[in-house]
């Protein structure tokens, strides 16, 4: 049952890590509370069946497409929608939540509502310990995996990712320092955006798409975000995987309960708020000057 | 200039009224209703049965209703029901009042057909049900007939029955282990979503599985639509079961199913499983789905009776799918309708209801025959068991969905049913 646990956690705590690490980077940059950023999840989820069922490419070279696409409807989206009202906060709050549901409908509209699948990239199982581990289970972790170390790459390695990091730690100073910060955001928003489709990549094998696959990962990628402090990424990996543990620990010791997961998760979240307000790693924000 | 703009006003106002508010003076067709969520994929059945019961009456000439022959015109309402109860309510009241149908049928979630029933019943307009299946939409015909007789059942039959017929396929796939693989003591897990309709199933079966000699391991309630059940089938493998009882009308069991397949657990299927009624059950599941079983309206190459095979094949021919039960519009519209119209010899809904009420039609998935309750009072509800509508018992076999069940069941096995097949992981496992 431990390694059942492990396996659990691993997955899910690296899909909502990856959701929230690009939630994170947004808001930390522009202060940009996008609500659509899963919805980027599911687009790259049906551009994959698109490009396997419709147009019969490999999936491999779908989820490439897809995470190419999707960044570019993301980065479409934030220069005609997003970035004319970046300074008003409710406004893109309520502008993200609407292009959540455009992208909502115009799935339905192409796909319907059916259930849809993607073939896994590797079929079949080992036996680790007694316990049966897909092969695409495994590789969706070491996918995820992968992505977050590039990513913590890009971000501790790269001019980008401090030129990331220091609009994310004061937006003003780093303007005063001759730094383009729209520029920044503008890139910020394509990693972030190519993040959430890199995610709807490596889960698109595991699971069932459906126009509303986004909202679920929605809640869990706010309360990662909550939980492990807004804006911060360590803070946005550890929570992803507390979550994601707690999630496991339901399903595999309340079989009746399983369904609870979410609602378990949610409220170790609130606990740790109302010890510590500001999130496991929270950044103090600087005030607006 | 005031007297040219009120002028101005009233001539739109009437223009509004005329374009909007009266849409079809003189009309010489029956309008049904053909009400569903038509996103998805029980309003596309809905909807396909209605366009084929359409095409086939109005080839025909029409129904003969008394001395005229009047031709059928569809309208469809989309009710978006999974969605939103309040635009089921809103496409119902639009579809009686605006586009004025004589007839309704359709509605898929029992929430959302309450409604909706309350509404046709406003305006006392025949609604036959073709997807809900709780009870309760024909108890209250019986406990206010005069508001409610206007509501009929047209598939499936009510969720008692619904229940019955699982216990009927548990006992037949446990007979078939048995024999097969001379098991002694069968284990039975649950595995049921959290929604509230799975609930008294599940208070039926702890009583039942022991009933049937079998042991029940545990129950497990993930969310409907739980995208991982890793979890769940990790401890149904534990427990030792060799039967999961599924009780699934959504996204989770097509998840269950691949990920049961892909694991290679070692116990059957059997229950309720929605998604696998469908054809798009073997695409989604990757093929992963295979043996799974469940309950269902057709399949191909069963013949209840002599109108099954017509009715698939041209739907196939027409939609190029098998229809779900939904698609039982066609029955309501072609069959039940058109007869109870024609030998009325009239549109008006109280001078059909006593026609309908007393009628007995071949369908093709049974006969349908209106019952009553146990105080005698008039249900509009569906009768159920041999020489009526038993359903199917569906198992997919290498991609395909074939009827395992009845194969004898109270002496009932229709042309086309063939014989269970246990997966060979399964076999291999317990075959001593």
């Amino acid at each position: 049952m431990i390694l059942d646990i492990i396996v659990s956690t691993l997955i899910n705590g690296s899909v909502y890590a990856l959701l929230a690490i690009g939630f994170s980077l947004i808001f930390g940059v522009a202060r940009i509370v996008n609500i659509a950023h899963t919805a980027f999840y599911m687009i790259a989820a049906y551009c994959i069946y698109f490009a396997t069922h419709r147009i019969g490419l490999h999936p491999l070279w779908g989820m490439l497409a897809a995470v190419v696409l999707v960044t570019l409807i993301g980065l479409i989206s934030y220069k005609f929608f997003i970035d004319p009202i970046r300074e008003h906060e409710a406004a893109v709050l309520i502008a993200t939540i609407a292009l959540a549901m455009i992208f909502q409908e115009v799935m339905l509209l192409i796909f319907s509502g059916d259930f849809l699948s993607v073939p896994s990239l590797v079929k079949g199982y080992v036996l680790v310990l007694g316990v049966k581990v897909s092969y695409q289970q495994l590789l969706t972790i070491a996918g995820a995996l992968i992505i977050l170390a590039a990513v913590w790459m890009l971000l501790m390695k790269t001019r980008l990712g401090l030129a990331v990091r220091s609009t994310a730690d004061d937006r003003e100073v780093a303007n005063l320092m001759g730094m383009n910060v729209a520029r920044v955001a503008m890139m910020t928003m394509g990693i972030s955006v190519a993040l959430a489709a890199f995610t709807g990549a490596v889960v698109v094998p595991l699971t069932i798409l459906n126009p509303h696959m986004w909202m679920h990962p929605l809640i869990m990628m706010m309360a990662v975000v909550v939980l492990g402090g807004l804006g911060s990424i360590k803070g946005s990996f550890a929570g992803a995987y507390i979550l994601g543990f707690s999630e496991a620990l339901v399903v595999f010791l309340i079989p009746m309960g399983s369904f609870l997961k979410g609602s378990v998760a949610l409220s170790i979240m609130i606990l740790v708020l109302l010890i510590r307000p500001e999130g496991l790693f929270g950044v103090a924000f600087e005030e607006e000057r | 200039m005031k007297k040219t703009r009120i002028l101005l006003s009233v001539v739109l106002a009437a223009f509004l009224v005329m374009t909007i508010g009266v849409p079809a003076y003189g009309a010489k067709t029956i309008k049904i209703g053909v009400i569903g969520p038509m996103n998805f994929m029980q309003g596309k059945g809905h909807w396909n049965g209605a366009v084929m019961a359409a095409e086939e009456i109005n080839a025909q000439g029409g129904i003969q209703v008394g001395s005229k022959k009047m031709k059928i015109e569809l309208i469809k309402a989309d009710s978006n029901e999974f969605l939103s109860i309040t635009d089921a309510t809103n496409a119902m009241e639009r579809a009686i009042t605006y586009d004025k149908v004589d007839f309704l049928v359709g509605g898929f979630r029992t929430e959302a057909v309450l409604a909706m029933q309350d509404i046709a019943m406003d305006y006392k307009k025949i609604f036959i049900g073709c997807g809900a299946a709780h009870p309760t939409l024909c108890i209250r015909v019986a406990r206010d007939y005069k508001r409610y007789k206007y509501f009929f059942r047209g598939t499936p039959f009510n969720s008692m029955f619904l229940v019955k017929t699982c216990f009927a396929h548990l006992g037949f796939v446990g007979k078939e282990l048995k024999t097969q693989l001379n098991i002694p003591k069968l284990k039975v897990a649950i595995v049921g979503e959290k929604q509230v309709w799975v609930e008294p199933m599940i208070g039926v079966a702890k009583t039942t599985i022991p009933k049937l000699g079998m042991e029940l391991v545990g129950v497990w309630r993930p969310s409907q639509t739980a995208t991982d059940v890793t979890a769940e089938l990790s401890a149904v493998q534990r427990s030792g079961a060799h039967i999961v009882f599924t009780i699934f009308s959504s996204s989770v069991g097509i998840t269950f199913a691949r990920q049961a397949g892909e694991l290679k657990v070692p116990a059957v299927m059997v229950g309720i499983n929605v998604e696998a009624q469908k054809d798009g059950f073997w695409k989604a599941t990757q093929g992963m789905g295979n043996y799974a079983m469940t309950m269902n309206t057709y399949a191909r190459g069963v013949e209840v009776n002599e109108l099954t095979k017509p009715f698939i094949e041209k739907y196939i021919k027409l939609f190029g799918e098998v229809p779900t039960y939904t698609a039982d519009t066609y029955s309501a519209i072609a069959i039940t309708l058109k007869k109870a119209i024609e030998k009325a010899g009239t549109l008006d809904a109280d001078k059909l209801i006593p026609v309908m009420e007393t009628m007995e039609v071949m369908v093709p998935s049974g006969r349908v025959k209106y019952i009553k309750d146990a105080k005698g009072r008039k249900l509009h509800d569906l009768a159920w068991g041999p020489g009526y509508l038993t359903s199917l018992g569906v198992q997919w076999q290498d991609g395909e969905l074939k009827a395992v069940w009845p194969n004898g069941w109270q002496g009932v096995t229709y042309k086309g049913v063939v014989p269970y097949k246990i997966a060979p992981w399964i076999v291999e496992k317990y075959k001593k």
